[in-house]
């Protein structure tokens, strides 16, 4: 078969976990079992079913992580709500990895990390701080700031729990939007959070969740003391190629799929405010 | 130079169309000048220009990417490529012609379109020079010269012969192959040129001024209020992209015969509310932001990405088709008068 960027591979679906009521995580291989390709932190791939339709989505595992990929994904429309209905075993299509991702071996390297995420907005984040925890000396300090509707709705709690809330010189802040039974940690919304908790301003922050969210946080961090050129956040638009061809993920002049999906703030300043 | 008397231009489609297959701009039954496969008896249509652009032939309206077939868990990949066979397109206008530049920066840029660059390597372009520009043309305005247009081959024409210019190497290998073709016409092509040059320079839009857009100009246009006077009245129909040569954005689509899965992709629409709409929200929710992002691309974006080119060539066909008559001449002269 001639090649073609557009031409999928296919892959198996090897391991599904339910994470929340709403978000499951695929463990995806190659038809030779093994890891389908390499990729950065922060980069993304095109899955599809055919006959439902193709969609991208950040890659949730580490680079680092020798034997797999994984998604973990929302189910929010005809993709996805297909992803959620399927078994182990299941083949998919998928190609990437596509855009730029997180800098964690230049601009990240020897800084302190402040991650903050809301719901969701975890999933690019995942593969970041798994990168970062496997190259521990490469990174100062670690804070994790992680927000959700409720206890239920936090992605990868049982891993932030066992892992990453027992390594030295991580630091997990994890909030709920309300009380609940069972829950003695933080409640309350994560933008007050981060000001209730005033990191001081010397830390590299990466930012990912719903745009309410990015919009008060940003805002809160700027109260503190922090410059735009130290935030960096994850972009999503409507796609189709991931190649910078289809002509429908652009913010002005740049493409989501190519010139991202990575972006700092002072990045996006320069840009139509129109994502 | 090479030259043909009018009377064998039959012969000489004859012999083009025994090498490979020859789209000539045609008239249908009904009127509509189209490039259509050349078969004997056919005559090229008077039109200036056909209704839909060149592009058809490089970048078609639906083509087949691959196919699948999903049997239980397991899915396994189809070809289901369309096979092109090597083609000649006479008839070009110098527009359509540098729309080729501009398709060709985004599907041939990496990671190459392998499905469009089959179509450029299989196809030679002859264009034909102009003669007649309509009140609708403002080619000039971004640099192209009507009366020498660029191609694999360069034709003229006037009431005697046609005059025939090969300018690349299978421009060349094309010339070789028709021995219909004498030489001389250097004068001839000179004179209409002048000619036609001049008419150019007495058409409405010839000072057509783009010179406040291009590269490093979006803080100075996407906040204009006049976006929302230029875009009221626009239906979001689309038609002003599919009659656009150089509009290139896609749709990548599915169908699903019970058996095998086809995934195609067809042209697509800026101007359309689901372009960007995503379960997550629609960055462009009103037609003025999709009307807006159709002009910031063609005038500001694309020459930011690619040396400084506009997205434009000047054909005029959104001019004549636009069914409220809004256009991107009408959107240059607006903002670019007012522009500081």
């Amino acid at each position: 078969m001639k090649n073609d960027p557009l031409i999928p591979n296919i892959g198996v679906v090897t391991k599904i976990r339910v994470d929340t009521p709403d978000v499951k995580t695929f463990r995806v291989v190659g038809l030779d079992g093994k890891k389908p390709f390499e990729h950065i932190p922060g980069q993304c791939a095109m899955l599809s079913v055919p006959g439902v339709g193709e969609a991208l989505f950040s890659i949730t595992s580490s680079p680092t992580e020798e034997e797999f990929v994984e998604f973990s994904i929302k189910k929010c429309g005809c993709v996805t709500q297909w992803l959620h209905q399927m078994e182990q075993g299941q083949q998919i299509t998928l190609r990437g990895p596509y855009g730029n991702g997180f800098p964690v071996d230049t601009a990240f390297a020897g800084k302190d990390l402040l991650f903050i995420a809301g719901g969701i907005g975890l999933a690019p984040l995942h593969s970041v701080i798994n990168y970062c925890r496997h190259y521990r000396d490469r990174y100062g300090k670690i804070d994790i700031v992680y927000g959700s509707r409720s206890k239920e709705d936090l992605v990868d709690f049982q891993e932030i729990l066992d892992v990453w809330c027992r390594e030295d010189g991580i630091n997990v802040h994890l909030t709920i939007d309300r009380e609940q039974p069972e829950w003695d940690g933080h409640v309350g919304f994560v933008p007050n959070y981060v000001k209730e908790l005033g990191f001081t301003t010397d830390k590299t922050v990466v930012m990912c969740g719903p745009p309410i969210m990015i919009k008060f946080t940003l805002a809160g961090l700027m109260e503190l003391g922090f410059a735009r050129t130290q935030v960096y956040t994850t972009m999503e638009l409507k796609m189709k190629c991931a190649l910078g061809k289809c002509g429908r993920c652009n913010i002005g002049s740049k493409y989501v799929c190519k010139d991202g999906p990575v972006f700092r703030f002072d990045q996006l300043d320069e840009l139509p405010n129109e994502y | 130079m090479k030259k043909l008397p009018i009377a064998k231009l039959p012969k000489l489609f004859a012999a083009i169309s025994g090498e490979k297959t020859l789209y000539i701009p045609a008239q249908d039954a009904s009127g509509v000048s189209k490039f259509t496969v050349w078969q004997e008896g056919m005559t090229l249509s008077p039109a200036l220009n056909t209704v839909r652009s060149a592009k058809d032939l490089f970048f078609p309206q639906v083509e087949n990417l691959m196919g699948f077939k999903v049997t239980g868990k397991q899915i396994e990949l189809l070809e289901e490529r369309d096979v092109t066979a090597p083609f000649v397109l006479f008839g070009v206008r110098a527009c359509d012609c540098r729309s080729f530049d501009v398709l060709d920066r985004v599907f041939l840029a990496e990671p190459v379109d392998t499905y469009y660059q089959t179509r450029r390597e299989n196809g030679t372009v002859v264009t034909m020079a102009c003669t007649e520009p309509e009140e609708t043309c403002f080619c000039g305005a971004f640099g192209i010269d009507a009366a020498d247009p660029a191609g694999d081959v360069t034709c003229w024409m006037d009431g005697e012969n046609l005059y025939w210019r090969a300018n690349t190497e299978k421009g060349e290998a094309l010339t070789a192959a028709l021995t219909c073709l004498a030489e001389g016409g250097d004068d001839a092509v000179a004179a209409q040129q002048a000619q036609t040059r001049a008419v150019m320079q007495k058409l409405p839009l010839h000072d057509l001024d783009l010179s406040k857009f291009g590269a490093g100009k979006t803080k100075e246009f996407f906040a204009r209020p006049e976006w929302k006077q230029l875009s009221e009245s626009c239906l979001g129909c689309g038609t002003c992209t599919f009659v656009c040569p150089t509009c290139q954005c896609y749709d990548i689509q599915e169908f699903d015969n019970g058996k095998t899965v086809r995934r195609f992709r067809c042209w697509d629409s800026c101007m359309y509310s689901d372009f960007t709409k995503m379960s997550a929200g629609q960055p462009r929710p009103t037609q003025l932001e999709r009307f807006r992002q159709r002009f910031m691309h063609k005038l500001v974006y694309y020459p930011e990405n690619n040396d400084g080119l506009y997205s434009c060539v000047g054909c005029g066909r959104c001019l004549q088709k636009c069914p409220i008559h809004m256009n991107i001449a009408k959107v240059i002269r607006t903002l670019g008068e007012e522009a500081k």
